[in-house]
């Protein structure tokens, strides 16, 4: 199995980002109805091989790009993502769709009554949604796969895998099918695929953007945001979806804070670190090359150390496996031979674990936030791995690391967990490495989306950080 | 028979719980339960004051 060379090249309008799309169609130069079909063909020409949708909403996708047309030619307002066709990670509710989360068990759900807040912002910013898109089990993993409905395969060579739980994500942005897509992190799983399909992602402050109307797994630490090939177009759709929500207890009440305005605004000012200790050990030598290139991009010479960060993983680990079996005890009870029994047996084990292990694990997390903020005193940037290595091979259980065999799907999300433990926002930001690409984590203090999306905008502007697009095989 | 010490605490939980483990799952959980474990332990034996609060705080 290969990709087709012309994957990036088929026509003009098929290598548009988000931003060009929007100002295409604004100034009537390309019709959003158009874009759309763009986007369907490339879905169902490519989409047999890197199986990165699970639904395609083509009627809905016309209706609301003629819609978006029609008020173009009315004079409206079309709004700054117009005509831009994006697809959504499948635990976003879909209207009439049944939120299925990557599982099986969630296809017997009655369909969604109202499409997922996010949907709802970025369409009445004038994007056209077409489709959902496939993900891990539930969330639970990092590798991308699904034993229900198949891998989802990395565009840079689809015997990889896309990274989870947003696998989905990763493959249609990667490889071009969609400039957009929305996912899920609740310990890495935007910043893991978008490190092994090569595209920027964003991991917005814990809070910042609504969750309403997704399905969740870990209340704690779940997040969503875009994925994207670029950092305008990241920036682009954050706009368009923050603000407050009260269909979602967690979303914050302080209001937008737009970054596309001040994207372009110098970074000389910013006071960058590279992270040290525990986030430069068990990497393969690709991730310390990634790390060190955005450094010296960046003039940053200085180390700190995020304290405490092995037991900040650990922590999540615990809180994410004990919340998660709370979410699913039920299903466990009724349903235990329709989980994807490496799940389950997760699940299982995570309902196990003593409530006074996970009420430490939770006064460990607000000491270790204290930590992290005095850090943030004397640095604003925060520079880290995204995961310790490129996309592994589909199926690979194990890697060598300094001569010590290690489970792979555990491993992935080391340098992302002690991040999003804490609500960090984070850019992840493509190294465009040979042969594949890897993913470098901008981290800055919570509500700093701006510094972490301006790093990252100054790093693609130097050509240090693109979106490759994929040559096939 | 219980051979392994996590057996009779797998057997305990998955009782009161109302949760099936069924034999050929047990190796996988009682894997996943001493990864967990060996973890908690890493937070557990982290000392922290007694009026800690955990991150969980409930607003009223």
């Amino acid at each position: 199995m290969s990709l087709q060379p012309d994957i990036a090249t088929t026509s003009d309008r098929d290598g548009l980002s988000a931003l060009e799309i929007a100002q295409a169609v604004k100034s009537r130069k390309l019709s959003a109805l158009s874009a759309t079909e763009a986007a369907l063909s490339r879905i169902e020409k490519y989409d047999p091989l890197l199986n990165s949708f699970t639904d395609v909403t083509a009627d809905r996708a016309r209706a609301r790009a003629r819609a978006v047309d029609a008020a173009i030619a009315a004079g409206k307002h079309a709004g700054p993502l117009a005509g831009v066709p994006f697809a959504v990670k499948n635990l976003f509710d879909v209207q009439g769709l049944p939120t299925r989360a990557g599982s099986k068990i969630n296809r017997d759900l009655p369909p969604a009554s109202r499409d997922a807040t996010l949907i709802e912002r970025l369409e009445a910013a004038g994007a056209v949604m077409v489709g959902a898109l496939n993900m891990g089990e539930y969330a639970y993993d990092f590798t991308g796969e699904n034993i229900h409905d198949g891998p989802s395969r990395n565009p840079h060579d689809v015997t990889r895998m896309t990274g989870g739980s947003s696998g989905g994500s990763g493959s249609a942005v990667g490889g071009g099918l969609v400039p957009l897509a929305l996912g899920s992190d609740t310990n890495g799983s935007i910043r893991v695929p978008s490190s092994f399909c090569g595209i920027f992602g964003l991991k917005p402050t814990y809070g910042r953007l609504s969750r309403a109307r997704s399905f969740p797994f870990v209340s704690s630490f779940d997040h969503l945001g875009p994925l994207a090939r670029s950092v305008g177009d990241l920036a682009l759709a954050y706009d368009a979806m923050q603000g407050p929500d009260p269909d979602d207890a967690v979303c914050t009440t302080r209001p937008a804070e737009p970054v596309s305005p001040v994207l372009a605004r110098d970074i000389g000012d910013v006071r960058i670190a590279v992270a040290g200790g525990y986030f430069q050990k068990n990497v393969f030598p690709e991730a310390s090359e990634a790390v060190g290139r955005i450094a010296r991009a960046l003039g940053a010479t200085r180390t700190v150390e995020i304290p405490e960060a092995a037991r900040a993983r650990a922590a999540a680990y615990v809180i994410s496996t004990c919340e998660g079996a709370s979410l699913h005890l039920d299903r466990l009870r009724k349903r235990p031979n329709d989980f994807d029994p490496a799940v389950r047996d997760r699940l299982l084990a995570g309902a196990m674990i003593p409530a006074p292990l996970v009420d430490r694990a939770q006064k460990f997390r607000r000491w270790y936030r204290t930590q992290v903020l005095e850090l943030f005193k004397s640095v604003d940037v925060i520079i880290a791995p995204a995961t310790p290595c490129v996309a592994p091979k589909l199926g690979q259980a194990t890697f060598m690391l300094d001569g010590v065999q290690l489970p792979v799907r555990a491993n992935i999300g080391i340098h992302t967990q002690p991040i999003s433990f804490i609500g960090l926002p984070v850019v992840a930001v493509p190294v465009p490495l040979e042969p594949m690409p890897i993913g470098v984590q901008i981290i800055a203090a919570p509500w700093r989306e701006g510094i972490a999306l301006r790093v990252a905008y100054a790093l693609e502007r130097a050509g240090a950080v693109s979106a490759p697009r994929p040559r096939g095989l | 028979m219980a051979v392994d010490p996590l057996d009779d605490y797998i057997d305990a939980v998955s009782k009161a719980l109302g949760l099936p483990v069924e034999d050929a799952w047990r190796p996988a959980v009682r894997a996943n339960l001493e990864v967990s474990l060996k973890l908690a332990r890493l937070v557990d034996e982290f000392a922290l004051p007694d009026d800690a609060e955990p991150a969980s705080v409930f607003a009223a």
